[in-house]
């Protein structure tokens, strides 16, 4: 005890870890009251390591426990200990921030205070705090997560261990969410707009009016021109409410896939059963389909990353290359036309070849090729494995032809018994068993912002940021005589172009259910109060359909809500599979623009969230990518911003040559203030490099 | 001497010369573990850059053996035989460790700090002699001692102390 004292600090009550620190809980059951230790204690300079992590190395007693999480748990090591002896110091060396997505996860292994919450630090003392167990709603694993809270204030977030689900880890994503919670944007009290100017109303003059220009515009118009758009982090309760509602009004159009271009395969069923998250860990061959693994889903990487490990291969195909991290077999970046002409489909014949009796349908599509050593090695990984998974990630599920390279890898998966996952969008399997989906005759997404109904209910929805496109969505909403927001925080579309504002409770306020990729039906309650008057959605909802004067709206908590889920889904009949099969590969060539929406932008929430938005990845957002022989090929270079035009609408930024993108693709961020401009995620443009005055 | 190059794919790093020295204590390890190579291969680029090693040396031996750039610097760092700043033409190594100092190694240093007129750490003027202090060398049978450039001196004296430092300096 007392060599590990030397060189500590021993002033506790200035320490951020002070009260939950584990060398402090020590010395005070086994140390001495006293330090007999009288010589200079060593100082150690901080280190910058980014805006979630806080160092204060001095504190540091080099258990490396940090280092260790980077080399085993996070795959990058960017921490070391340098020097020796009285001189070792953890730290990066190149002060550089922590890149990776896991980073946050070594403030909960610091046993002292050498590495803490950056944006928690000096604002409250662990005994202060209470703990309120929840699930974190930003991508499709529903992490268990502690919220920290003292009064009404989440104060900071921590991982709450589920072997089952996210082990002890938690992604900075989850971890650093909260912080969007207290943003200025959100919306406090309800809004109406009188002859165009915003005023703060009462909830029952702002359900009163939402209600009437609902009804009214279905009584003028009839029911179809009316739509209904959910985000999809939206929790179970309020997804079924939200449907119910609007088909109690009539309306067929309501959709979650916010992102989501292609709806041809909606009949196709590709849910999971008895599939855990486990799983992945006894996966021997796991192939990644379209997916920034590590950005997507952070947690679901670690498990492959697990896997990867203990001996499983992994394969990569995407429209560019990436670190996994991992030891990774196969990996190739190619163009959607090449993807799924040549690699999806090489791969399927690859497999049928060993039986030929397989895939008849397919026979004629897959037509007379002979696999490339690539497919064939793919082929052969799936084929030889015990226990194969195939991911197919947002990069394919948000593509304009999406059901074609799902058709394809729904046959790979069938052929190889492989099992295909396709990695749903936070609570969209929740938005499935609620069925925020369009009836038969109903409109998608997609129709629904193209056919400019005369109103909309949107919940959650930044029509700007959170679908796939930006600028049919504005165009809508301006030409909609009527639009009704229940959002959480301001925007500008939401400003100019709504009627009425319902101000709704966020995560962390709100009670609900949370449905992941594993199918578990996880309940949480809320923890802190709504900020200001908002309220939960679901209530909300309820008393839109009250006021609506729509009968079956009496639940009085969340709970009886999920009860009448429950019963309906299991009396329900289960809508009959259509396997979709494409009539031809024949995907668009030309210059494709590639749109992956950053970890940092997926919702609102995290729009908002200071930190994150600080972190350099997300910092980095703002460029275009294109390999240096596509440049040559468009006469484009790097020193002058281009300008990317798409049908009318153009947008200009900053080129990087990254030799990652595959041939034919230009990379742009999607989600971001910069590239919203450009109205449509996915696509043919067209590149030109910017004059030097512009 | 060429110059070295340290960005771009790792089959062109360094120069020839160097990758064939450095892939010939690879090769001395089990295929995938070229990180145990790591201490030779540090040795074998600061020798070719004037005795001291640059960051942009290690991040590129780092991507030459496929390790984390940090994995690099903890070696580096570790090591007193390793320079992580320009040094003088000759290298003087004191130990000071227990047997040593046992036998007067704190003379031995005091001398040398006379004479040179520069600390441990410290290079001087001309350029010629870099000081430094370090732990045991392994030669205690022979204490005091010194390592200059990479031959060891023992049982040193003041007169012998001057004379191996005056040849060096004609």
């Amino acid at each position: 005890m007392e060599f590990l004292l030397i060189n500590h600090p021993l002033d506790c009550p200035i320490c951020d870890q002070g009260g939950e620190c584990e060398l402090q809980d020590l010395s005070m059951g086994y140390g001495d009251g006293v330090s007999r230790f009288t010589e200079g204690k060593r100082v150690v300079k901080d280190k910058d390591i980014g805006p979630l992590i806080q160092t204060d190395m001095t504190r540091c007693i080099h258990c490396t426990r940090c280092v260790r999480f980077g080399q085993e748990i996070a795959g990058i090591m960017e921490l070391g200990a340098t020097g020796r002896g009285e001189h070792m110091e953890i730290g990066t060396y190149v002060e550089h921030s922590l890149v990776s997505e896991l980073s946050g996860n070594i403030i909960d292994l610091c046993p002292v205070g050498a590495l803490t919450s950056k944006p928690f630090r000096y604002k409250a003392r662990a005994w202060e705090l209470t703990a309120h167990p929840t699930i974190a709603p930003h991508d499709a694993v529903g992490s268990n997560i502690e919220l920290h809270i003292r009064k009404n204030d989440v104060m900071r977030v921590v991982p709450r261990d589920n072997e089952a689900i996210n082990e002890a880890w938690l992604s900075d994503r989850d971890r650093f969410s909260y912080l969007g919670l207290n943003s200025a944007e959100r919306i406090a009290e309800p809004m109406i707009k009188k002859a165009g100017q915003w005023q703060t109303t009462d909830w029952q003059t702002a359900l009163e009016t939402a209600v009437e220009g609902v009804k009214g515009i279905v009584a003028k118009h009839g029911p179809e021109e009316l739509g209904g758009l959910i985000s999809p982090t939206a929790t179970l309760e309020e997804a079924y409410l939200f449907q119910k509602w609007l088909r109690g009004l009539g309306t067929k159009n309501i959709d979650h896939r916010l992102r989501q271009q292609d709806f041809a395969d909606s009949q196709s069923d590709f849910s999971l059963n008895d599939w855990a998250l486990a799983d992945i860990d006894d996966s021997d061959a796991i192939v990644l389909l379209g997916s920034n693994i590590r950005a997507e889903q952070p947690i679901i990487a670690h498990r492959i990353r697990q896997a990867a490990l203990s001996g499983a291969t992994v394969s990569n195909i995407n429209f560019f290359e990436s670190d996994l991290l991992m030891p990774v077999q196969h990996q190739l970046a190619v163009d959607a036309k090449d993807m799924a002409y040549y690699t999806l489909a090489g791969i399927a014949k690859a497999l049928t070849q060993a039986n030929k009796e397989d895939a008849a349908e397919w026979r004629e599509l897959l037509g007379e090729r002979r696999p490339s050593p690539f497919e064939q090695n793919v082929a052969l990984q799936l084929s030889n494995a015990r226990n194969a998974t195939l991911f197919v990630g947002d990069l394919i599920n948000h593509h304009p032809q999406a059901s074609v390279f799902r058709a394809l890898a729904k046959l790979i998966a069938s052929l190889s018994k492989t099992t295909l996952v396709i990695l749903p969008t936070a609570n969209s399997n929740a938005h499935l068993k609620a069925k925020t989906l369009p009836s038969e005759n109903g409109m998608n997404t997609m129709q629904m912002w193209q056919s400019d109904l005369c109103a909309y209910v949107l919940m959650g929805v930044d029509p700007q940021m959170d679908t796939a496109i930006p600028d049919d969505a504005r165009r809508a909403l301006k030409r909609a005589s009527f639009v009704v927001a229940i959002n959480s925080f301001h925007s500008d579309v939401i400003n100019e172009h709504a009627d009425v504002i319902l101000p709704a409770a966020c995560f962390a306020e709100t009670s609900g259910t949370f449905i992941g990729i594993d199918q578990q039906w996880q309940r949480f309650a809320g923890g802190v109060e709504p900020r200001g008057d908002s309220r939960p959605g679901w209530k909300i909802l309820r008393v839109l359909a009250n006021v609506s004067q729509l009968n079956g709206f009496e639940h009085i908590s969340s709970q009886d809500v999920v009860d009448e889920i429950e019963s309906e889904w299991n009396m329900g009949q289960k809508p009959a599979s259509h396997d979709f099969i494409p009539e031809s590969f024949s995907v668009t060539s030309d210059l494709m623009l590639i749109s992956e929406v950053p970890m940092y932008r997926t919702d609102s929430l995290l729009r908002h969230s200071n930190a994150l938005q600080q972190t350099p990845e997300n910092k980095a957002n703002d460029v275009a990518r294109m390999n240096q022989q596509e440049a040559d090929k468009r006469g484009v270079n790097h020193q002058l911003p281009v300008i990317i035009k798409q049908g009318e609408n153009q947008i200009s930024l900053p080129l990087e040559i990254d030799d990652a993108i595959a041939d034919g693709c230009i990379y742009v961020a999607a989600a971001t203030l910069a590239s919203v401009a450009i109205g449509r995620m996915f696509g043919q443009v067209e590149i030109t490099q910017a004059g030097p005055s512009s | 001497m060429t110059e070295m190059l340290l960005t771009g794919p790792k089959e062109g790093l360094f120069t020839e010369t160097l990758r064939e020295q450095m892939d010939t204590w690879i090769a001395k390890y089990p295929a995938g573990q070229a990180q145990s190579a790591v201490i030779p291969c540090l040795h074998i680029l600061q020798a070719a850059n004037e005795g001291w090693l640059t960051t942009a040396i290690m991040d590129a031996l780092a991507s030459y053996l496929s390790i984390p750039a940090i994995s690099v610097y903890e070696v580096a760092t570790f090591y007193t035989m390793f320079e992580l700043s320009p040094v003088g033409k000759h290298k003087i190594s004191v130990c000071t460790n227990i047997s040593c100092m046992l036998c007067g190694s704190e003379k031995v240093m005091q001398h040398i700090e006379q004479k040179l007129n520069i600390k441990p750490g410290q290079t001087t003027e001309d350029g010629l002699f870099t000081l430094k202090e370090v732990e045991c060398l392994g030669a205690c049978v022979g204490a005091p001692m010194m390592l200059v450039d990479k031959q060891y001196h023992e049982f040193l004296t003041e007169d012998k102390i001057d004379d191996i430092l005056d040849r060096l300096n004609s």
